[in-house]
């Protein structure tokens, strides 16, 4: 409760300079009266408050990932399976028979092994989107194409990892990344805090956003003005990777556990709420700020939907019908 | 010599590398059975990859079309065993028409609000799956439930063959349904307005323009027909395997796009042929089914569809860089 009071004052703080973050901010608001309308004995209970901040992190850290993709007018497919693999590799690390017995030991060990489990899975998140970005900005593949089959290659690689079923049991260290408490809010929404506060200094207050933004807005005026295209395209991708793998920590934290093919929904849900947080699919647009404002309005959303018993068929067609809608609210609001 | 340059000429080169490869490794690639069953695990991709061939000339790209075949599918199906109706031809035609609409809603979202078709058909495949299983429910039509007239179309063979154990094998009539379509939409590329506007419109939307075609016209066509394609494959598939299951092809839109890729046509629009296509589409079908011949564990198999869309995207960014040189 206390973040969403944070959020409010940034958005009041906002409102005077953008148009579009003050409509996301009223949708939100008129979402939640309406789904605390519907539901008005469950909706306004703590508990499902609660509940929103440890679901809503890996969701909000992917779309932030698919945020930063879409800034150079690409995207990225492969977050989900960067996400699935990074945490197997992690899961693997701590199924080595050393390793587990370390970690049955407990005590220092036992946080020793889960920080390097985490940096594992950094770096397959790291190493994951450098080749999308080595295939995108070198080797010129089309972003679409590129992640599409570097999509293909992660998940593959984590089925061969676990050979098909889900690794289950991780140590209750890593648990805690995912369903753990910290001064009184859950860990995944103080790390999604963390990483969209860094990824929105990165772009607003660094070379490499504003960069990352002209090349969005018109690549060949970027190349005149001397901007190193090709390097600042690979380190977003590369970005975009670490975040992924980030989303994979708090997602087999959560469930205990991690699987080839876990979160397949959150591919499209990431772009929806991306392009519905403001940020142009084709490049050189887009706000951290935006991106989580939308990302609370569907959680709030979606949260009152399934209070209402819909089947969860018919809230994915919901979360395509609302890409739609958004794409159409965007066309008429922008030729205006 | 300039035949020898062609992009098909080069794909048709790999499929024989690739095959000498396999059949060397393996000589059981050799047996009729298998070639058999490679021709009837052609026909179902072969016609959505035309369809999606379609989209890429046009310098679009369509990730809607798997569940498009679901949907055209499972309802047709389902209406028939409802209304206990029997038949070949009216199916046909409905699941077609199915397609067609569906098609003609995406045509209407990117034409209409300019949008970049990836994202219009991500959404609109999940509102498509979303509604039928939603809707129409997640029950698998079985053989026992499934038309007969349908099964007994599917079921139909060119030639028989019987093998050393004694089992017959057959060469699947569809093939010839395929290979017709095939033919159509290579006549309509190549040699009516329709399809040279469609080159035209991949090649440069304003250029194509100013030139006089009918963007509009150009959209819907396109997107139309590769849902017609789409729908009318989804249940030839289900004639074929004698089910009808409305999570069938997920996932299927990767392999179809990376053998459309395979096959030389461009995703910046503007390139692509239905021979290159549907070489591409048997040299993808042809390596995937080949890996458990070749001893390769089933897991890898993603990985290796993968490694071929990237490899197949390098080479044709390549190709497409040195025509801008």
């Amino acid at each position: 409760m206390t973040a969403k009071a944070e959020e409010k004052s940034l958005v009041q703080r906002l409102l005077g300079n953008d148009a579009s973050i003050a409509q996301l901010a009223v949708i939100t608001v008129v979402i939640f009266v309406l789904m605390a309308g519907l539901n008005p004995d469950k909706f306004l209970r703590y508990y499902n408050f609660e509940s929103i901040t440890y679901i809503m992190p890996e969701l909000g850290i992917l779309c932030i990932a698919m945020m930063v993709a879409m800034l150079t007018g690409g995207i990225d497919l492969s977050i989900v399976a960067i996400a699935n693999l990074a945490a197997i590799t992690a899961g693997v690390y701590f199924r080595h028979p050393v390793v587990a017995e370390a970690l049955a030991a407990g005590g220092v060990g036992l946080v020793l092994h889960t920080a390097m489990g985490v940096i594992i899975a950094l770096l397959v998140g790291l190493a994951a989107g450098l080749v999308n970005g080595v295939l995108i900005a070198r080797l010129r593949i089309i972003p679409i194409l590129a992640t599409l089959g570097t999509g293909q290659v992660f998940a593959g690689l984590a089925l061969v990892l676990t050979g098909g079923p889900a690794i289950v049991g991780f140590p209750q260290t890593w648990n805690w990344i995912g369903t753990g408490k910290l001064l009184g809010v859950a860990t995944p929404f103080w790390i999604l805090i963390v990483v969209a506060s860094v990824v929105a200094i990165l772009l607003r207050r660094t070379h490499l956003g504003v960069n990352l933004m002209l090349i969005g807005t018109n690549a060949r005026a970027a190349v005149f003005a001397g901007i190193r295209s090709s390097r600042m395209i690979l380190y977003s991708y590369a970005l975009t990777g670490l975040m992924a793998a980030i989303a994979g920590i708090l997602l087999s934290g959560r469930t205990n556990s991690a699987k080839a093919d876990f979160g397949a929904s959150y591919l499209l849900q990431a772009v929806l709420i991306a392009v519905l947080g403001g940020t142009n699919p084709a490049g050189g647009k887009g706000r951290v700020l935006g991106v989580l404002l939308a990302l609370v309005a569907l959680m709030f959303l979606s949260s009152g939907m399934q209070m209402m018993r819909a089947s969860n068929f018919l809230i994915d067609a919901m979360w395509g019908g609302f890409l739609v809608l958004v794409i159409a609210i965007n066309y008429l609001r922008s030729s205006k | 010599m300039k035949r020898f340059q062609s992009t098909e000429a080069v794909i048709a080169l790999v499929l024989l590398a690739v095959t000498v490869l396999i059949g060397l490794i393996n000589p059981a690639f050799w047996g009729v059975a298998n070639l058999f069953s490679l021709a009837k695990a052609n026909v179902v991709i072969g016609i959505m990859a035309l369809g999606v061939l379609l989209i890429m000339i046009s310098g679009g790209i369509d990730v809607s079309f798997p569940a498009i075949s679901a949907a055209a599918l499972y309802i047709t199906v389902r209406t028939m065993v409802a209304l206990d109706y029997d038949g070949v031809l009216l199916p046909f035609i409905a699941a077609s028409v199915i397609g067609v609409l569906l098609g003609a809603f995406n045509a209407f979202i990117i034409d209409r609000f300019k949008m970049i078709p990836l994202i219009v058909t991500l959404g609109t495949a999940s509102i498509i799956r979303g509604l039928v299983l939603g809707l129409l429910g997640t029950s698998i039509v079985n053989i026992n439930k499934m038309p007969d007239a349908l099964i007994e179309f599917g079921k139909q063979d060119l030639t028989t063959v019987t093998a050393q154990n004694g089992a017959t094998v057959g060469l699947t009539a569809m093939i010839l349904v395929y290979l017709a379509i095939a033919l159509v939409i290579h006549i309509i590329l190549r040699h009516t307005m329709t399809g040279r506007s469609v080159y035209a419109y991949g090649g440069d939307p304003e250029s194509a323009r100013r030139a006089g075609v009918n963007t509009r016209r150009t959209i819907f066509f396109v997107y139309c027909t590769a849902g017609l394609l789409a729908g009318f494959a989804g249940l030839l598939h289900s004639s074929m395997i004698w089910q009808a299951n409305p999570r069938d092809f997920m996932g299927l839109e990767l392999d179809v796009i990376a053998a459309v890729v395979l096959g030389g046509a461009s995703i910046f629009g503007g390139r692509g042929s239905v021979l290159g296509t549907m070489i591409g589409v048997f040299t993808l079908v042809m390596v995937k089914n080949s890996l458990i011949l070749m001893k390769v564990d089933t897991t890898w198999q993603r990985v290796v569809v993968g490694m071929i869309i990237i490899a197949a995207t390098a080479i044709t960014a390549w190709r497409d860089r040195k025509k801008l040189a």
